[in-house]
């Protein structure tokens, strides 16, 4: 993805040049822009490289899996009746022979260096290739359809709890800064460090009250089993598997967020320019959104933007307590099986994401507010 | 110390504080009584044991205080071995090889409940015939019953549940209900009273002896409960303490004060060291942080001690090398760093004692604050399986709960005894790094 921004930015920039008055301050600008791809662009390249190197544990996991083939041909061939007849040479010869291809097969016959610069060219080109092991529950095997498969199910979950928690925490935030100092901002305050707790933690708490001790709600899974037939009740079937995972995040996010926008709002309005806008008899709506939150707007922003990014990685422990089949457990089931083509292929779409996004808000903080510049020179 | 003076009176403003602090003192008070009372090699040796150590306790049952809040109290184990109150052996001589030793184990019975089961182990001693051995039972209105018989060999156990003759005699009712049971009522209820096991030998040599233990497992135990093996979890609740303790202060202090002099290193000497510094921070918030200790736990060791390592590695090039960067950045211009300059102190010196020592305030409480985050992140490996295979830990517990059910099974205990200490650790931590924001932040001071 940004390996094709790269390579767009150098024919974008005559165009550009032609047409706009700041000539210079275009090439700056272009200059700017290709040394902070490039410079992301390296810094993925490099992410890449090292997670191939964990996920392979440089080459070890090599071996696991020479074992395993050999083990495995060697177990079919010896249990075949019709091999039992053959002379032991020709058996090991078969053996061996089988293992080759198998070897060749999964390219495990090159040396691990060479294969590594190969993963790394195929997972920069999002060429995410095949899983070794696992499958899809369509059956596939391609690390694409696996990914596709989990994706709805993870981004249900992460969007419904970090949406909700983003807005209700912003827009309370909002509500006590305005009444600061009354009976709610007080409480806020002081439940703040209940966010230290991650939501894991109360989702067990939740199971135990809500599914043990009640029985009001599912102990986890994403719907009933079997699934109901009409699409109306297996909306609710998943409406209500969704309560007690979205409930945990809330808990374990929504103080500390509230308390964080909170302070941070309260911190701008006290700007001295705050109250000279006062003085010059603005109404207090007036006030906040033109000299509060206009400012504060850069670090709302990247607050959200990294949040979005982050419902690609899913919740790995939320997941597990609660038994979603989500993107989280996908990931902790391929480093069980070793399956490195799954383990990269979910991370080189997050670095992409991650580079991106990176590279976006540079622009974004640009466009909200006018005291930010691109580089040295001016732009926008 | 005048410093720490002032800082102590400014945090007894804050009562969430307070009460965060006294939390964390008797948290560490208790890690080091544990650690002097078990020592480590003990604790593992106790956590790894099986069925020789912890043989006579009940599987998976609730503390012994869950009794003060029944109605209907169950019964606690009861061990009775000889030489025990209430256990009496007598020798008499049959004949020059036989001997006759009678041993009467006689007990108390409270309860409103049964016992989850009962056992009776010998000891002989013998060279080539082993004794006989018949059991038998009276019940507090001196009804005799006849349990089994067995020829004891060296160390044998005679488990009066899995007796199958014994259950037909009870009409089908399991001998824990059976032996216990008024016959006049419907549903089963236990007879309180003094009941009496008496074992019967008859030993067929010179010098043969016999010597028997009798346990009444119990539905409730010790201060903690047990789990599926036996075990008793205050081993594994105590134990818990010293590591979380010590796992969220060396992760939170080793990330911190390394990020703290790297970022004074980039700040100070500039040019490629900032611009490496900054590169590497870049391609570390890429790697994934959690997939990689996973994969650290599955393909490398699953040693606590090692995980910790990754961890510390992994988030010292973290996003707080930006806040402190900007920081030193301002430092860096203050005239003191130029007379420091004037007078020919070295780029060490600087850094380490006119650079650091300037940011502590603001780098305190985000060290507090962090070790929650360190805590739970032991537990929640723990949790994905990748737990120190010896080490007792809170996480361990609730990822053995969990993988046994224990929520299903309405065993609420064995969750909610380590997740209660988890949470009183990191909410302390967190209420004194709250604190501590407040006070050394003077912009956070008005709000």
């Amino acid at each position: 993805m940004s390996e094709n921004a790269l390579s767009a930015q150098p024919a974008s920039v005559p165009k550009s040049q032609k047409s706009a008055a700041g000539a210079r301050n275009v090439v700056k600008l272009a200059r700017y822009t290709i040394f902070k791809l490039g410079s992301l662009f390296i810094a993925v390249v490099i992410g890449i490289y090292l997670t191939i190197l964990i996920a392979n544990m440089g080459g070890y996991v090599d071996q696991i899996l020479k074992g395993q083939i050999r083990e495995q041909v060697s177990i079919s061939i010896g249990m075949d009746p019709e091999m039992r007849q053959r002379p032991v040479e020709e058996r090991n010869r078969l053996i061996e022979e089988t293992i080759a291809v198998e070897e060749n097969r999964l390219g495990l016959n090159q040396p691990f260096l060479i294969r590594s610069f190969r993963f790394l060219h195929r997972a920069l080109t999002l060429n995410l290739g095949r899983a070794q092991f696992m499958s899809s529950d369509s059956g596939s095997r391609l690390v694409s359809n696996i990914i596709l498969e989990r994706l709805p199910s993870t981004l249900l979950l992460m969007a419904t709890s970090n949406l909700l928690l983003f807005f209700a925490s912003v827009f309370f935030a909002l509500y006590l800064s305005r009444n600061y100092g009354n009976v709610l901002d007080k409480l806020v305050v002081g439940f703040s460090p209940t966010s230290a707790v991650p939501a894991w933690f109360y989702g067990i708490f939740l199971i135990l009250l809500f599914a043990a001790v009640l029985g009001w709600l599912p102990f986890g899974g994403m719907v009933a089993a079997p699934p109901p037939p009409q699409l109306g009740a297996r909306l609710l079937s998943i409406g209500r598997h969704l309560i007690l995972p979205v409930l945990a995040w809330l808990m374990s996010g929504f103080f500390g967020g509230a308390y964080g926008y909170r302070t941070f709002f309260l911190i701008f309005s006290m700007e001295d320019y705050v109250e000279l806008a006062r003085a010059k008899g603005l109404s207090d709506r007036e006030v906040e959104r033109r000299y509060v939150l206009r400012p504060t707007l850069p670090n709302i922003i990247t607050t959200f933007a990294l949040l979005l990014i982050g419902l690609w990685q899913g919740a790995t422990i939320l997941e597990t307590i609660f038994n979603w089949p989500g993107l989280g457990r996908l990931l902790y089931q391929a480093i069980g099986l070793f399956d490195t083509a799954v383990i990269v292929g979910s991370n080189v779409i997050y670095a992409y994401l991650l580079a991106l996004t990176v590279f976006l808000l540079d622009f974004i903080y640009a466009l909200v507010d006018p005291r930010v510049r691109i580089g040295s020179g001016g732009a926008k | 110390m005048k410093w720490l003076r002032q800082t102590l009176k400014d945090i007894r403003q804050y009562p969430s504080a307070v009460i965060g602090l006294v939390l964390i003192l008797s948290m560490v008070a208790l890690a080091l009584y544990t650690i002097i009372a078990i020592p480590y090699s003990e604790a593992i040796r106790l956590w790894r044991g099986g069925e020789d150590v912890w043989g006579e306790n009940p599987r998976i049952v609730p503390p012994a205080w869950t009794n003060w809040f029944r109605r209907e109290k169950l019964p606690e184990t009861l061990v009775l071995r000889s030489g025990d109150e209430g256990v009496t052996k007598e020798k008499s001589i049959i004949s020059e090889d036989m001997d006759d030793i009678t041993m009467t184990f006689t007990f108390d019975y409270p309860y409103d409940g049964f016992p989850q089961s009962m056992s009776v182990f010998f000891t002989t001693k013998y060279t080539a015939k082993a004794p006989h051995i018949s059991l038998s039972w009276l019940t507090p209105d001196g009804t005799r019953i006849r349990l089994g018989e067995i020829t004891a060999r060296r160390a044998d156990a005679y488990r009066i549940d899995q007796d199958d003759r014994l259950v037909r005699r009870l009409r089908g009712v399991e001998p824990r209900i059976g032996l216990f049971a008024d016959p006049e009522k419907e549903t089963p209820t236990p007879v309180k009273g003094t009941y009496t096991l008496v074992v019967e030998a008859t030993t067929f040599e010179p010098n043969s002896e016999v010597d028997a233990k009798f346990v009444l497992y119990g539905q409730v135990y010790g201060l903690a409960g047990t789990d599926h093996r036996r075990r008793d979890l205050s081993v594994a609740l105590l134990w818990g303490t010293p590591i979380a303790l010590s796992f969220g202060l060396i992760a939170s202090l080793g990330t911190t004060i390394t990020t703290m002099i790297i970022s004074a290193v980039g700040v100070w000497f500039g040019g490629v060291v900032d611009g490496l510094i900054q590169r590497i921070t870049e391609v570390n918030i890429i790697l994934p942080f959690l997939p990689i200790l996973i994969m650290v736990g599955t393909f490398m060791s699953r040693s606590i001690w090692v995980l910790l390592f990754w961890v510390i590695a992994l988030s010292i090039f973290g996003g707080a090398i930006k806040t402190y960067r900007a920081t030193f950045l301002q430092v860096k211009e203050a005239p003191y760093i130029e007379a420091a300059q004037a007078y020919g102190a070295s780029n060490w010196r600087i850094i380490v004692f006119y650079l650091v020592p300037r940011i502590i305030p603001q780098l305190l409480p985000g060290l507090v604050s962090a070790i929650p985050a360190y805590v739970f992140l032991e537990a929640s490996l723990a949790l994905l399986g990748l737990g120190d295979p010896v080490v007792p830990t809170w996480g361990k517990l609730i990822d053995d709960a969990r993988a046994n059910g224990a929520l299903y099974n309405g065993q609420y205990y064995w969750v909610l005894q380590p997740a209660v200490l988890l949470m009183v650790v990191g909410l302390a931590f967190a209420m004194v790094g709250f604190a501590m924001d407040r006070i050394f932040n003077p912009r956070l001071r008005e709000v």
